[in-house]
């Protein structure tokens, strides 16, 4: 009898079933997400982009964040081809830190022309640095997840962060605010110098000079 | 003297691991697996919609085409509203036939044609909107029906038209939606939207390429 009742609780026990289990898909999505904001060099130069279309007002304000996420996939797509930059991960890191200088520089400088060719300047230097940050982020998949879940999360956390710039580029309106986004500006162009060193120097320990200068641009955008 | 009381112990041990490994056998079975569809338990028509909104290879070209064409206004509006359901009917049918095998590069162009077409605002006449929207439910629905008849026997029409319920419902919201923004930035975003799809489906393509998972 106990016999008997053991086979049947194994047959109405549920099964295993080993085909087409997808692990990690929803962790696609958050690697994705997550990956944008790991690294400050990133977040500086992504939030600068949203600032800087914010100070250019229309029709730079959506063009910027148009042209970058569509630039930045094209870097990701030559990244996933195995398509490298000459000089490999060295120059990839010296345009990402260039790319947080120069951005940075332009919030500073508040830098702006009615002309129609410096809309031209604006998308090619955005989306000349947008390679170089696709290049390095796009193209890290965990092994196991969903490429398509990846991308969705790393195409919207970009766009979080150019919102971020531009809803604090919203500022600019008011004369206080366009000398507090000027100083910003000063803070990213400054950390760009930082990166840059990195960059250079291969990981190695920043000059003081140029950390006491970050800490003097914090100091002088407060007060 | 042993061996008689021996016997039946060592009789009783071997039954009970016999017992014990067939047990275990039994609960190591597989158990069939259907493949790639959803099941809701609320039956087929839910089961098409169930697997339509969580396949995102399928739902993002058609939150684009909605997109695109709620941005050309009314008429390109009513036109894939009904068109693209039809199209994906007759190539969900198609595709239950002839079972197509690779998918990979056809999702990704999708995503980068129509992300372009949306974040361009292109002026797009009604016409060409609604080839476009044929043509997508048409290899999109295709590809559908060749996944309905993969996962088994049981999958068919009942399936596709919960599928191209969701579709009528989700182009319905999403055109009129985007029909009815008037102020400059609401239409900036659905181009800024556009654009994520575009880059979206470029990765996308990358990562086929590269032999990763893409999907």
């Amino acid at each position: 009898m106990a016999w008997l009742l053991a086979v049947a609780v194994a047959l109405l026990w549920t099964q295993s079933a080993h085909a087409h289990i997808e692990h990690g898909q929803a962790a696609g999505f958050a690697s994705g997400f997550v990956h944008p904001w790991s690294g400050w060099d990133h977040i500086a130069a992504m939030v600068a982009v949203g600032i800087w279309g914010a100070q250019l007002g229309a029709p730079a304000i959506w063009l910027l964040p148009v042209v970058f996420p569509m630039v930045m996939a094209m870097g990701g797509f030559m990244g996933l081809i195995h398509l490298e930059f000459p000089g490999g991960s060295k120059t990839i890191e010296i345009g990402i830190a260039l790319s947080a200088l120069l951005l940075g520089a332009m919030v500073c400088g508040d830098i702006h022309s009615k002309k129609p060719g410096f809309l031209i300047f604006a998308a090619v230097l955005v989306g000349l640095f947008g390679l170089f940050h696709g290049h390095a982020h796009g193209t890290e998949l965990p092994p196991g997840q969903s490429g398509l879940l990846y991308s969705i999360g790393f195409v919207i956390a970009t766009g979080c962060l150019h919102g971020c710039g531009i809803a604090l580029g919203v500022i600019h309106r008011w004369p206080i605010g366009r000398v507090a986004l000027r100083g910003v500006g000063a803070i990213i162009a400054l950390g760009g110098v930082y990166f840059l060193w990195e960059a250079i120097s291969g990981g190695g320990e920043a000059p003081k000079t140029s950390v006491a200068a970050v800490y003097l641009s914090i100091g002088l955008s407060l007060l | 003297m042993m061996i008689p009381t021996m016997r039946p112990q060592l009789q009783h041990h071997l039954r009970t691991f016999v017992r014990l490994f067939a047990i275990a056998l039994l609960l190591s079975i597989p158990s069939s697996v259907h493949a790639h569809l959803v099941t809701t338990g609320l039956g087929p028509v839910y089961d098409g919609i169930g697997h339509f909104v969580l396949s995102l290879d399928d739902l993002l070209p058609v939150i684009a085409i909605s997109l695109l064409a709620g941005m050309r206004g009314p008429r390109p509006g009513r036109f894939t509203l009904f068109l693209l359901p039809l199209a994906w009917f007759a190539g969900g049918l198609f595709g239950m036939q002839s079972h197509p095998a690779h998918t990979f590069p056809i999702q990704s162009i999708s995503f980068m044609v129509l992300g372009v077409l949306v974040a361009s605002n292109l002026r797009l006449p009604a016409e060409i909107v609604a080839a476009i929207a044929i043509l997508l439910g048409a290899i999109h629905g295709y590809l559908n029906g060749g996944a309905l008849s993969a996962a088994g026997p049981a999958a068919g029409t009942l399936e596709l038209l919960g599928i191209l319920a969701v579709i009528f419902v989700l182009v319905a919201l999403v055109a009129s939606f985007v029909i009815w923004l008037r102020w400059d930035w609401t239409r900036i975003a659905v181009r800024v939207a556009g654009s994520w799809i575009a880059a979206i489906g470029l990765l996308l393509l990358g990562w086929g390429l590269r032999g990763g998972n893409p999907l």
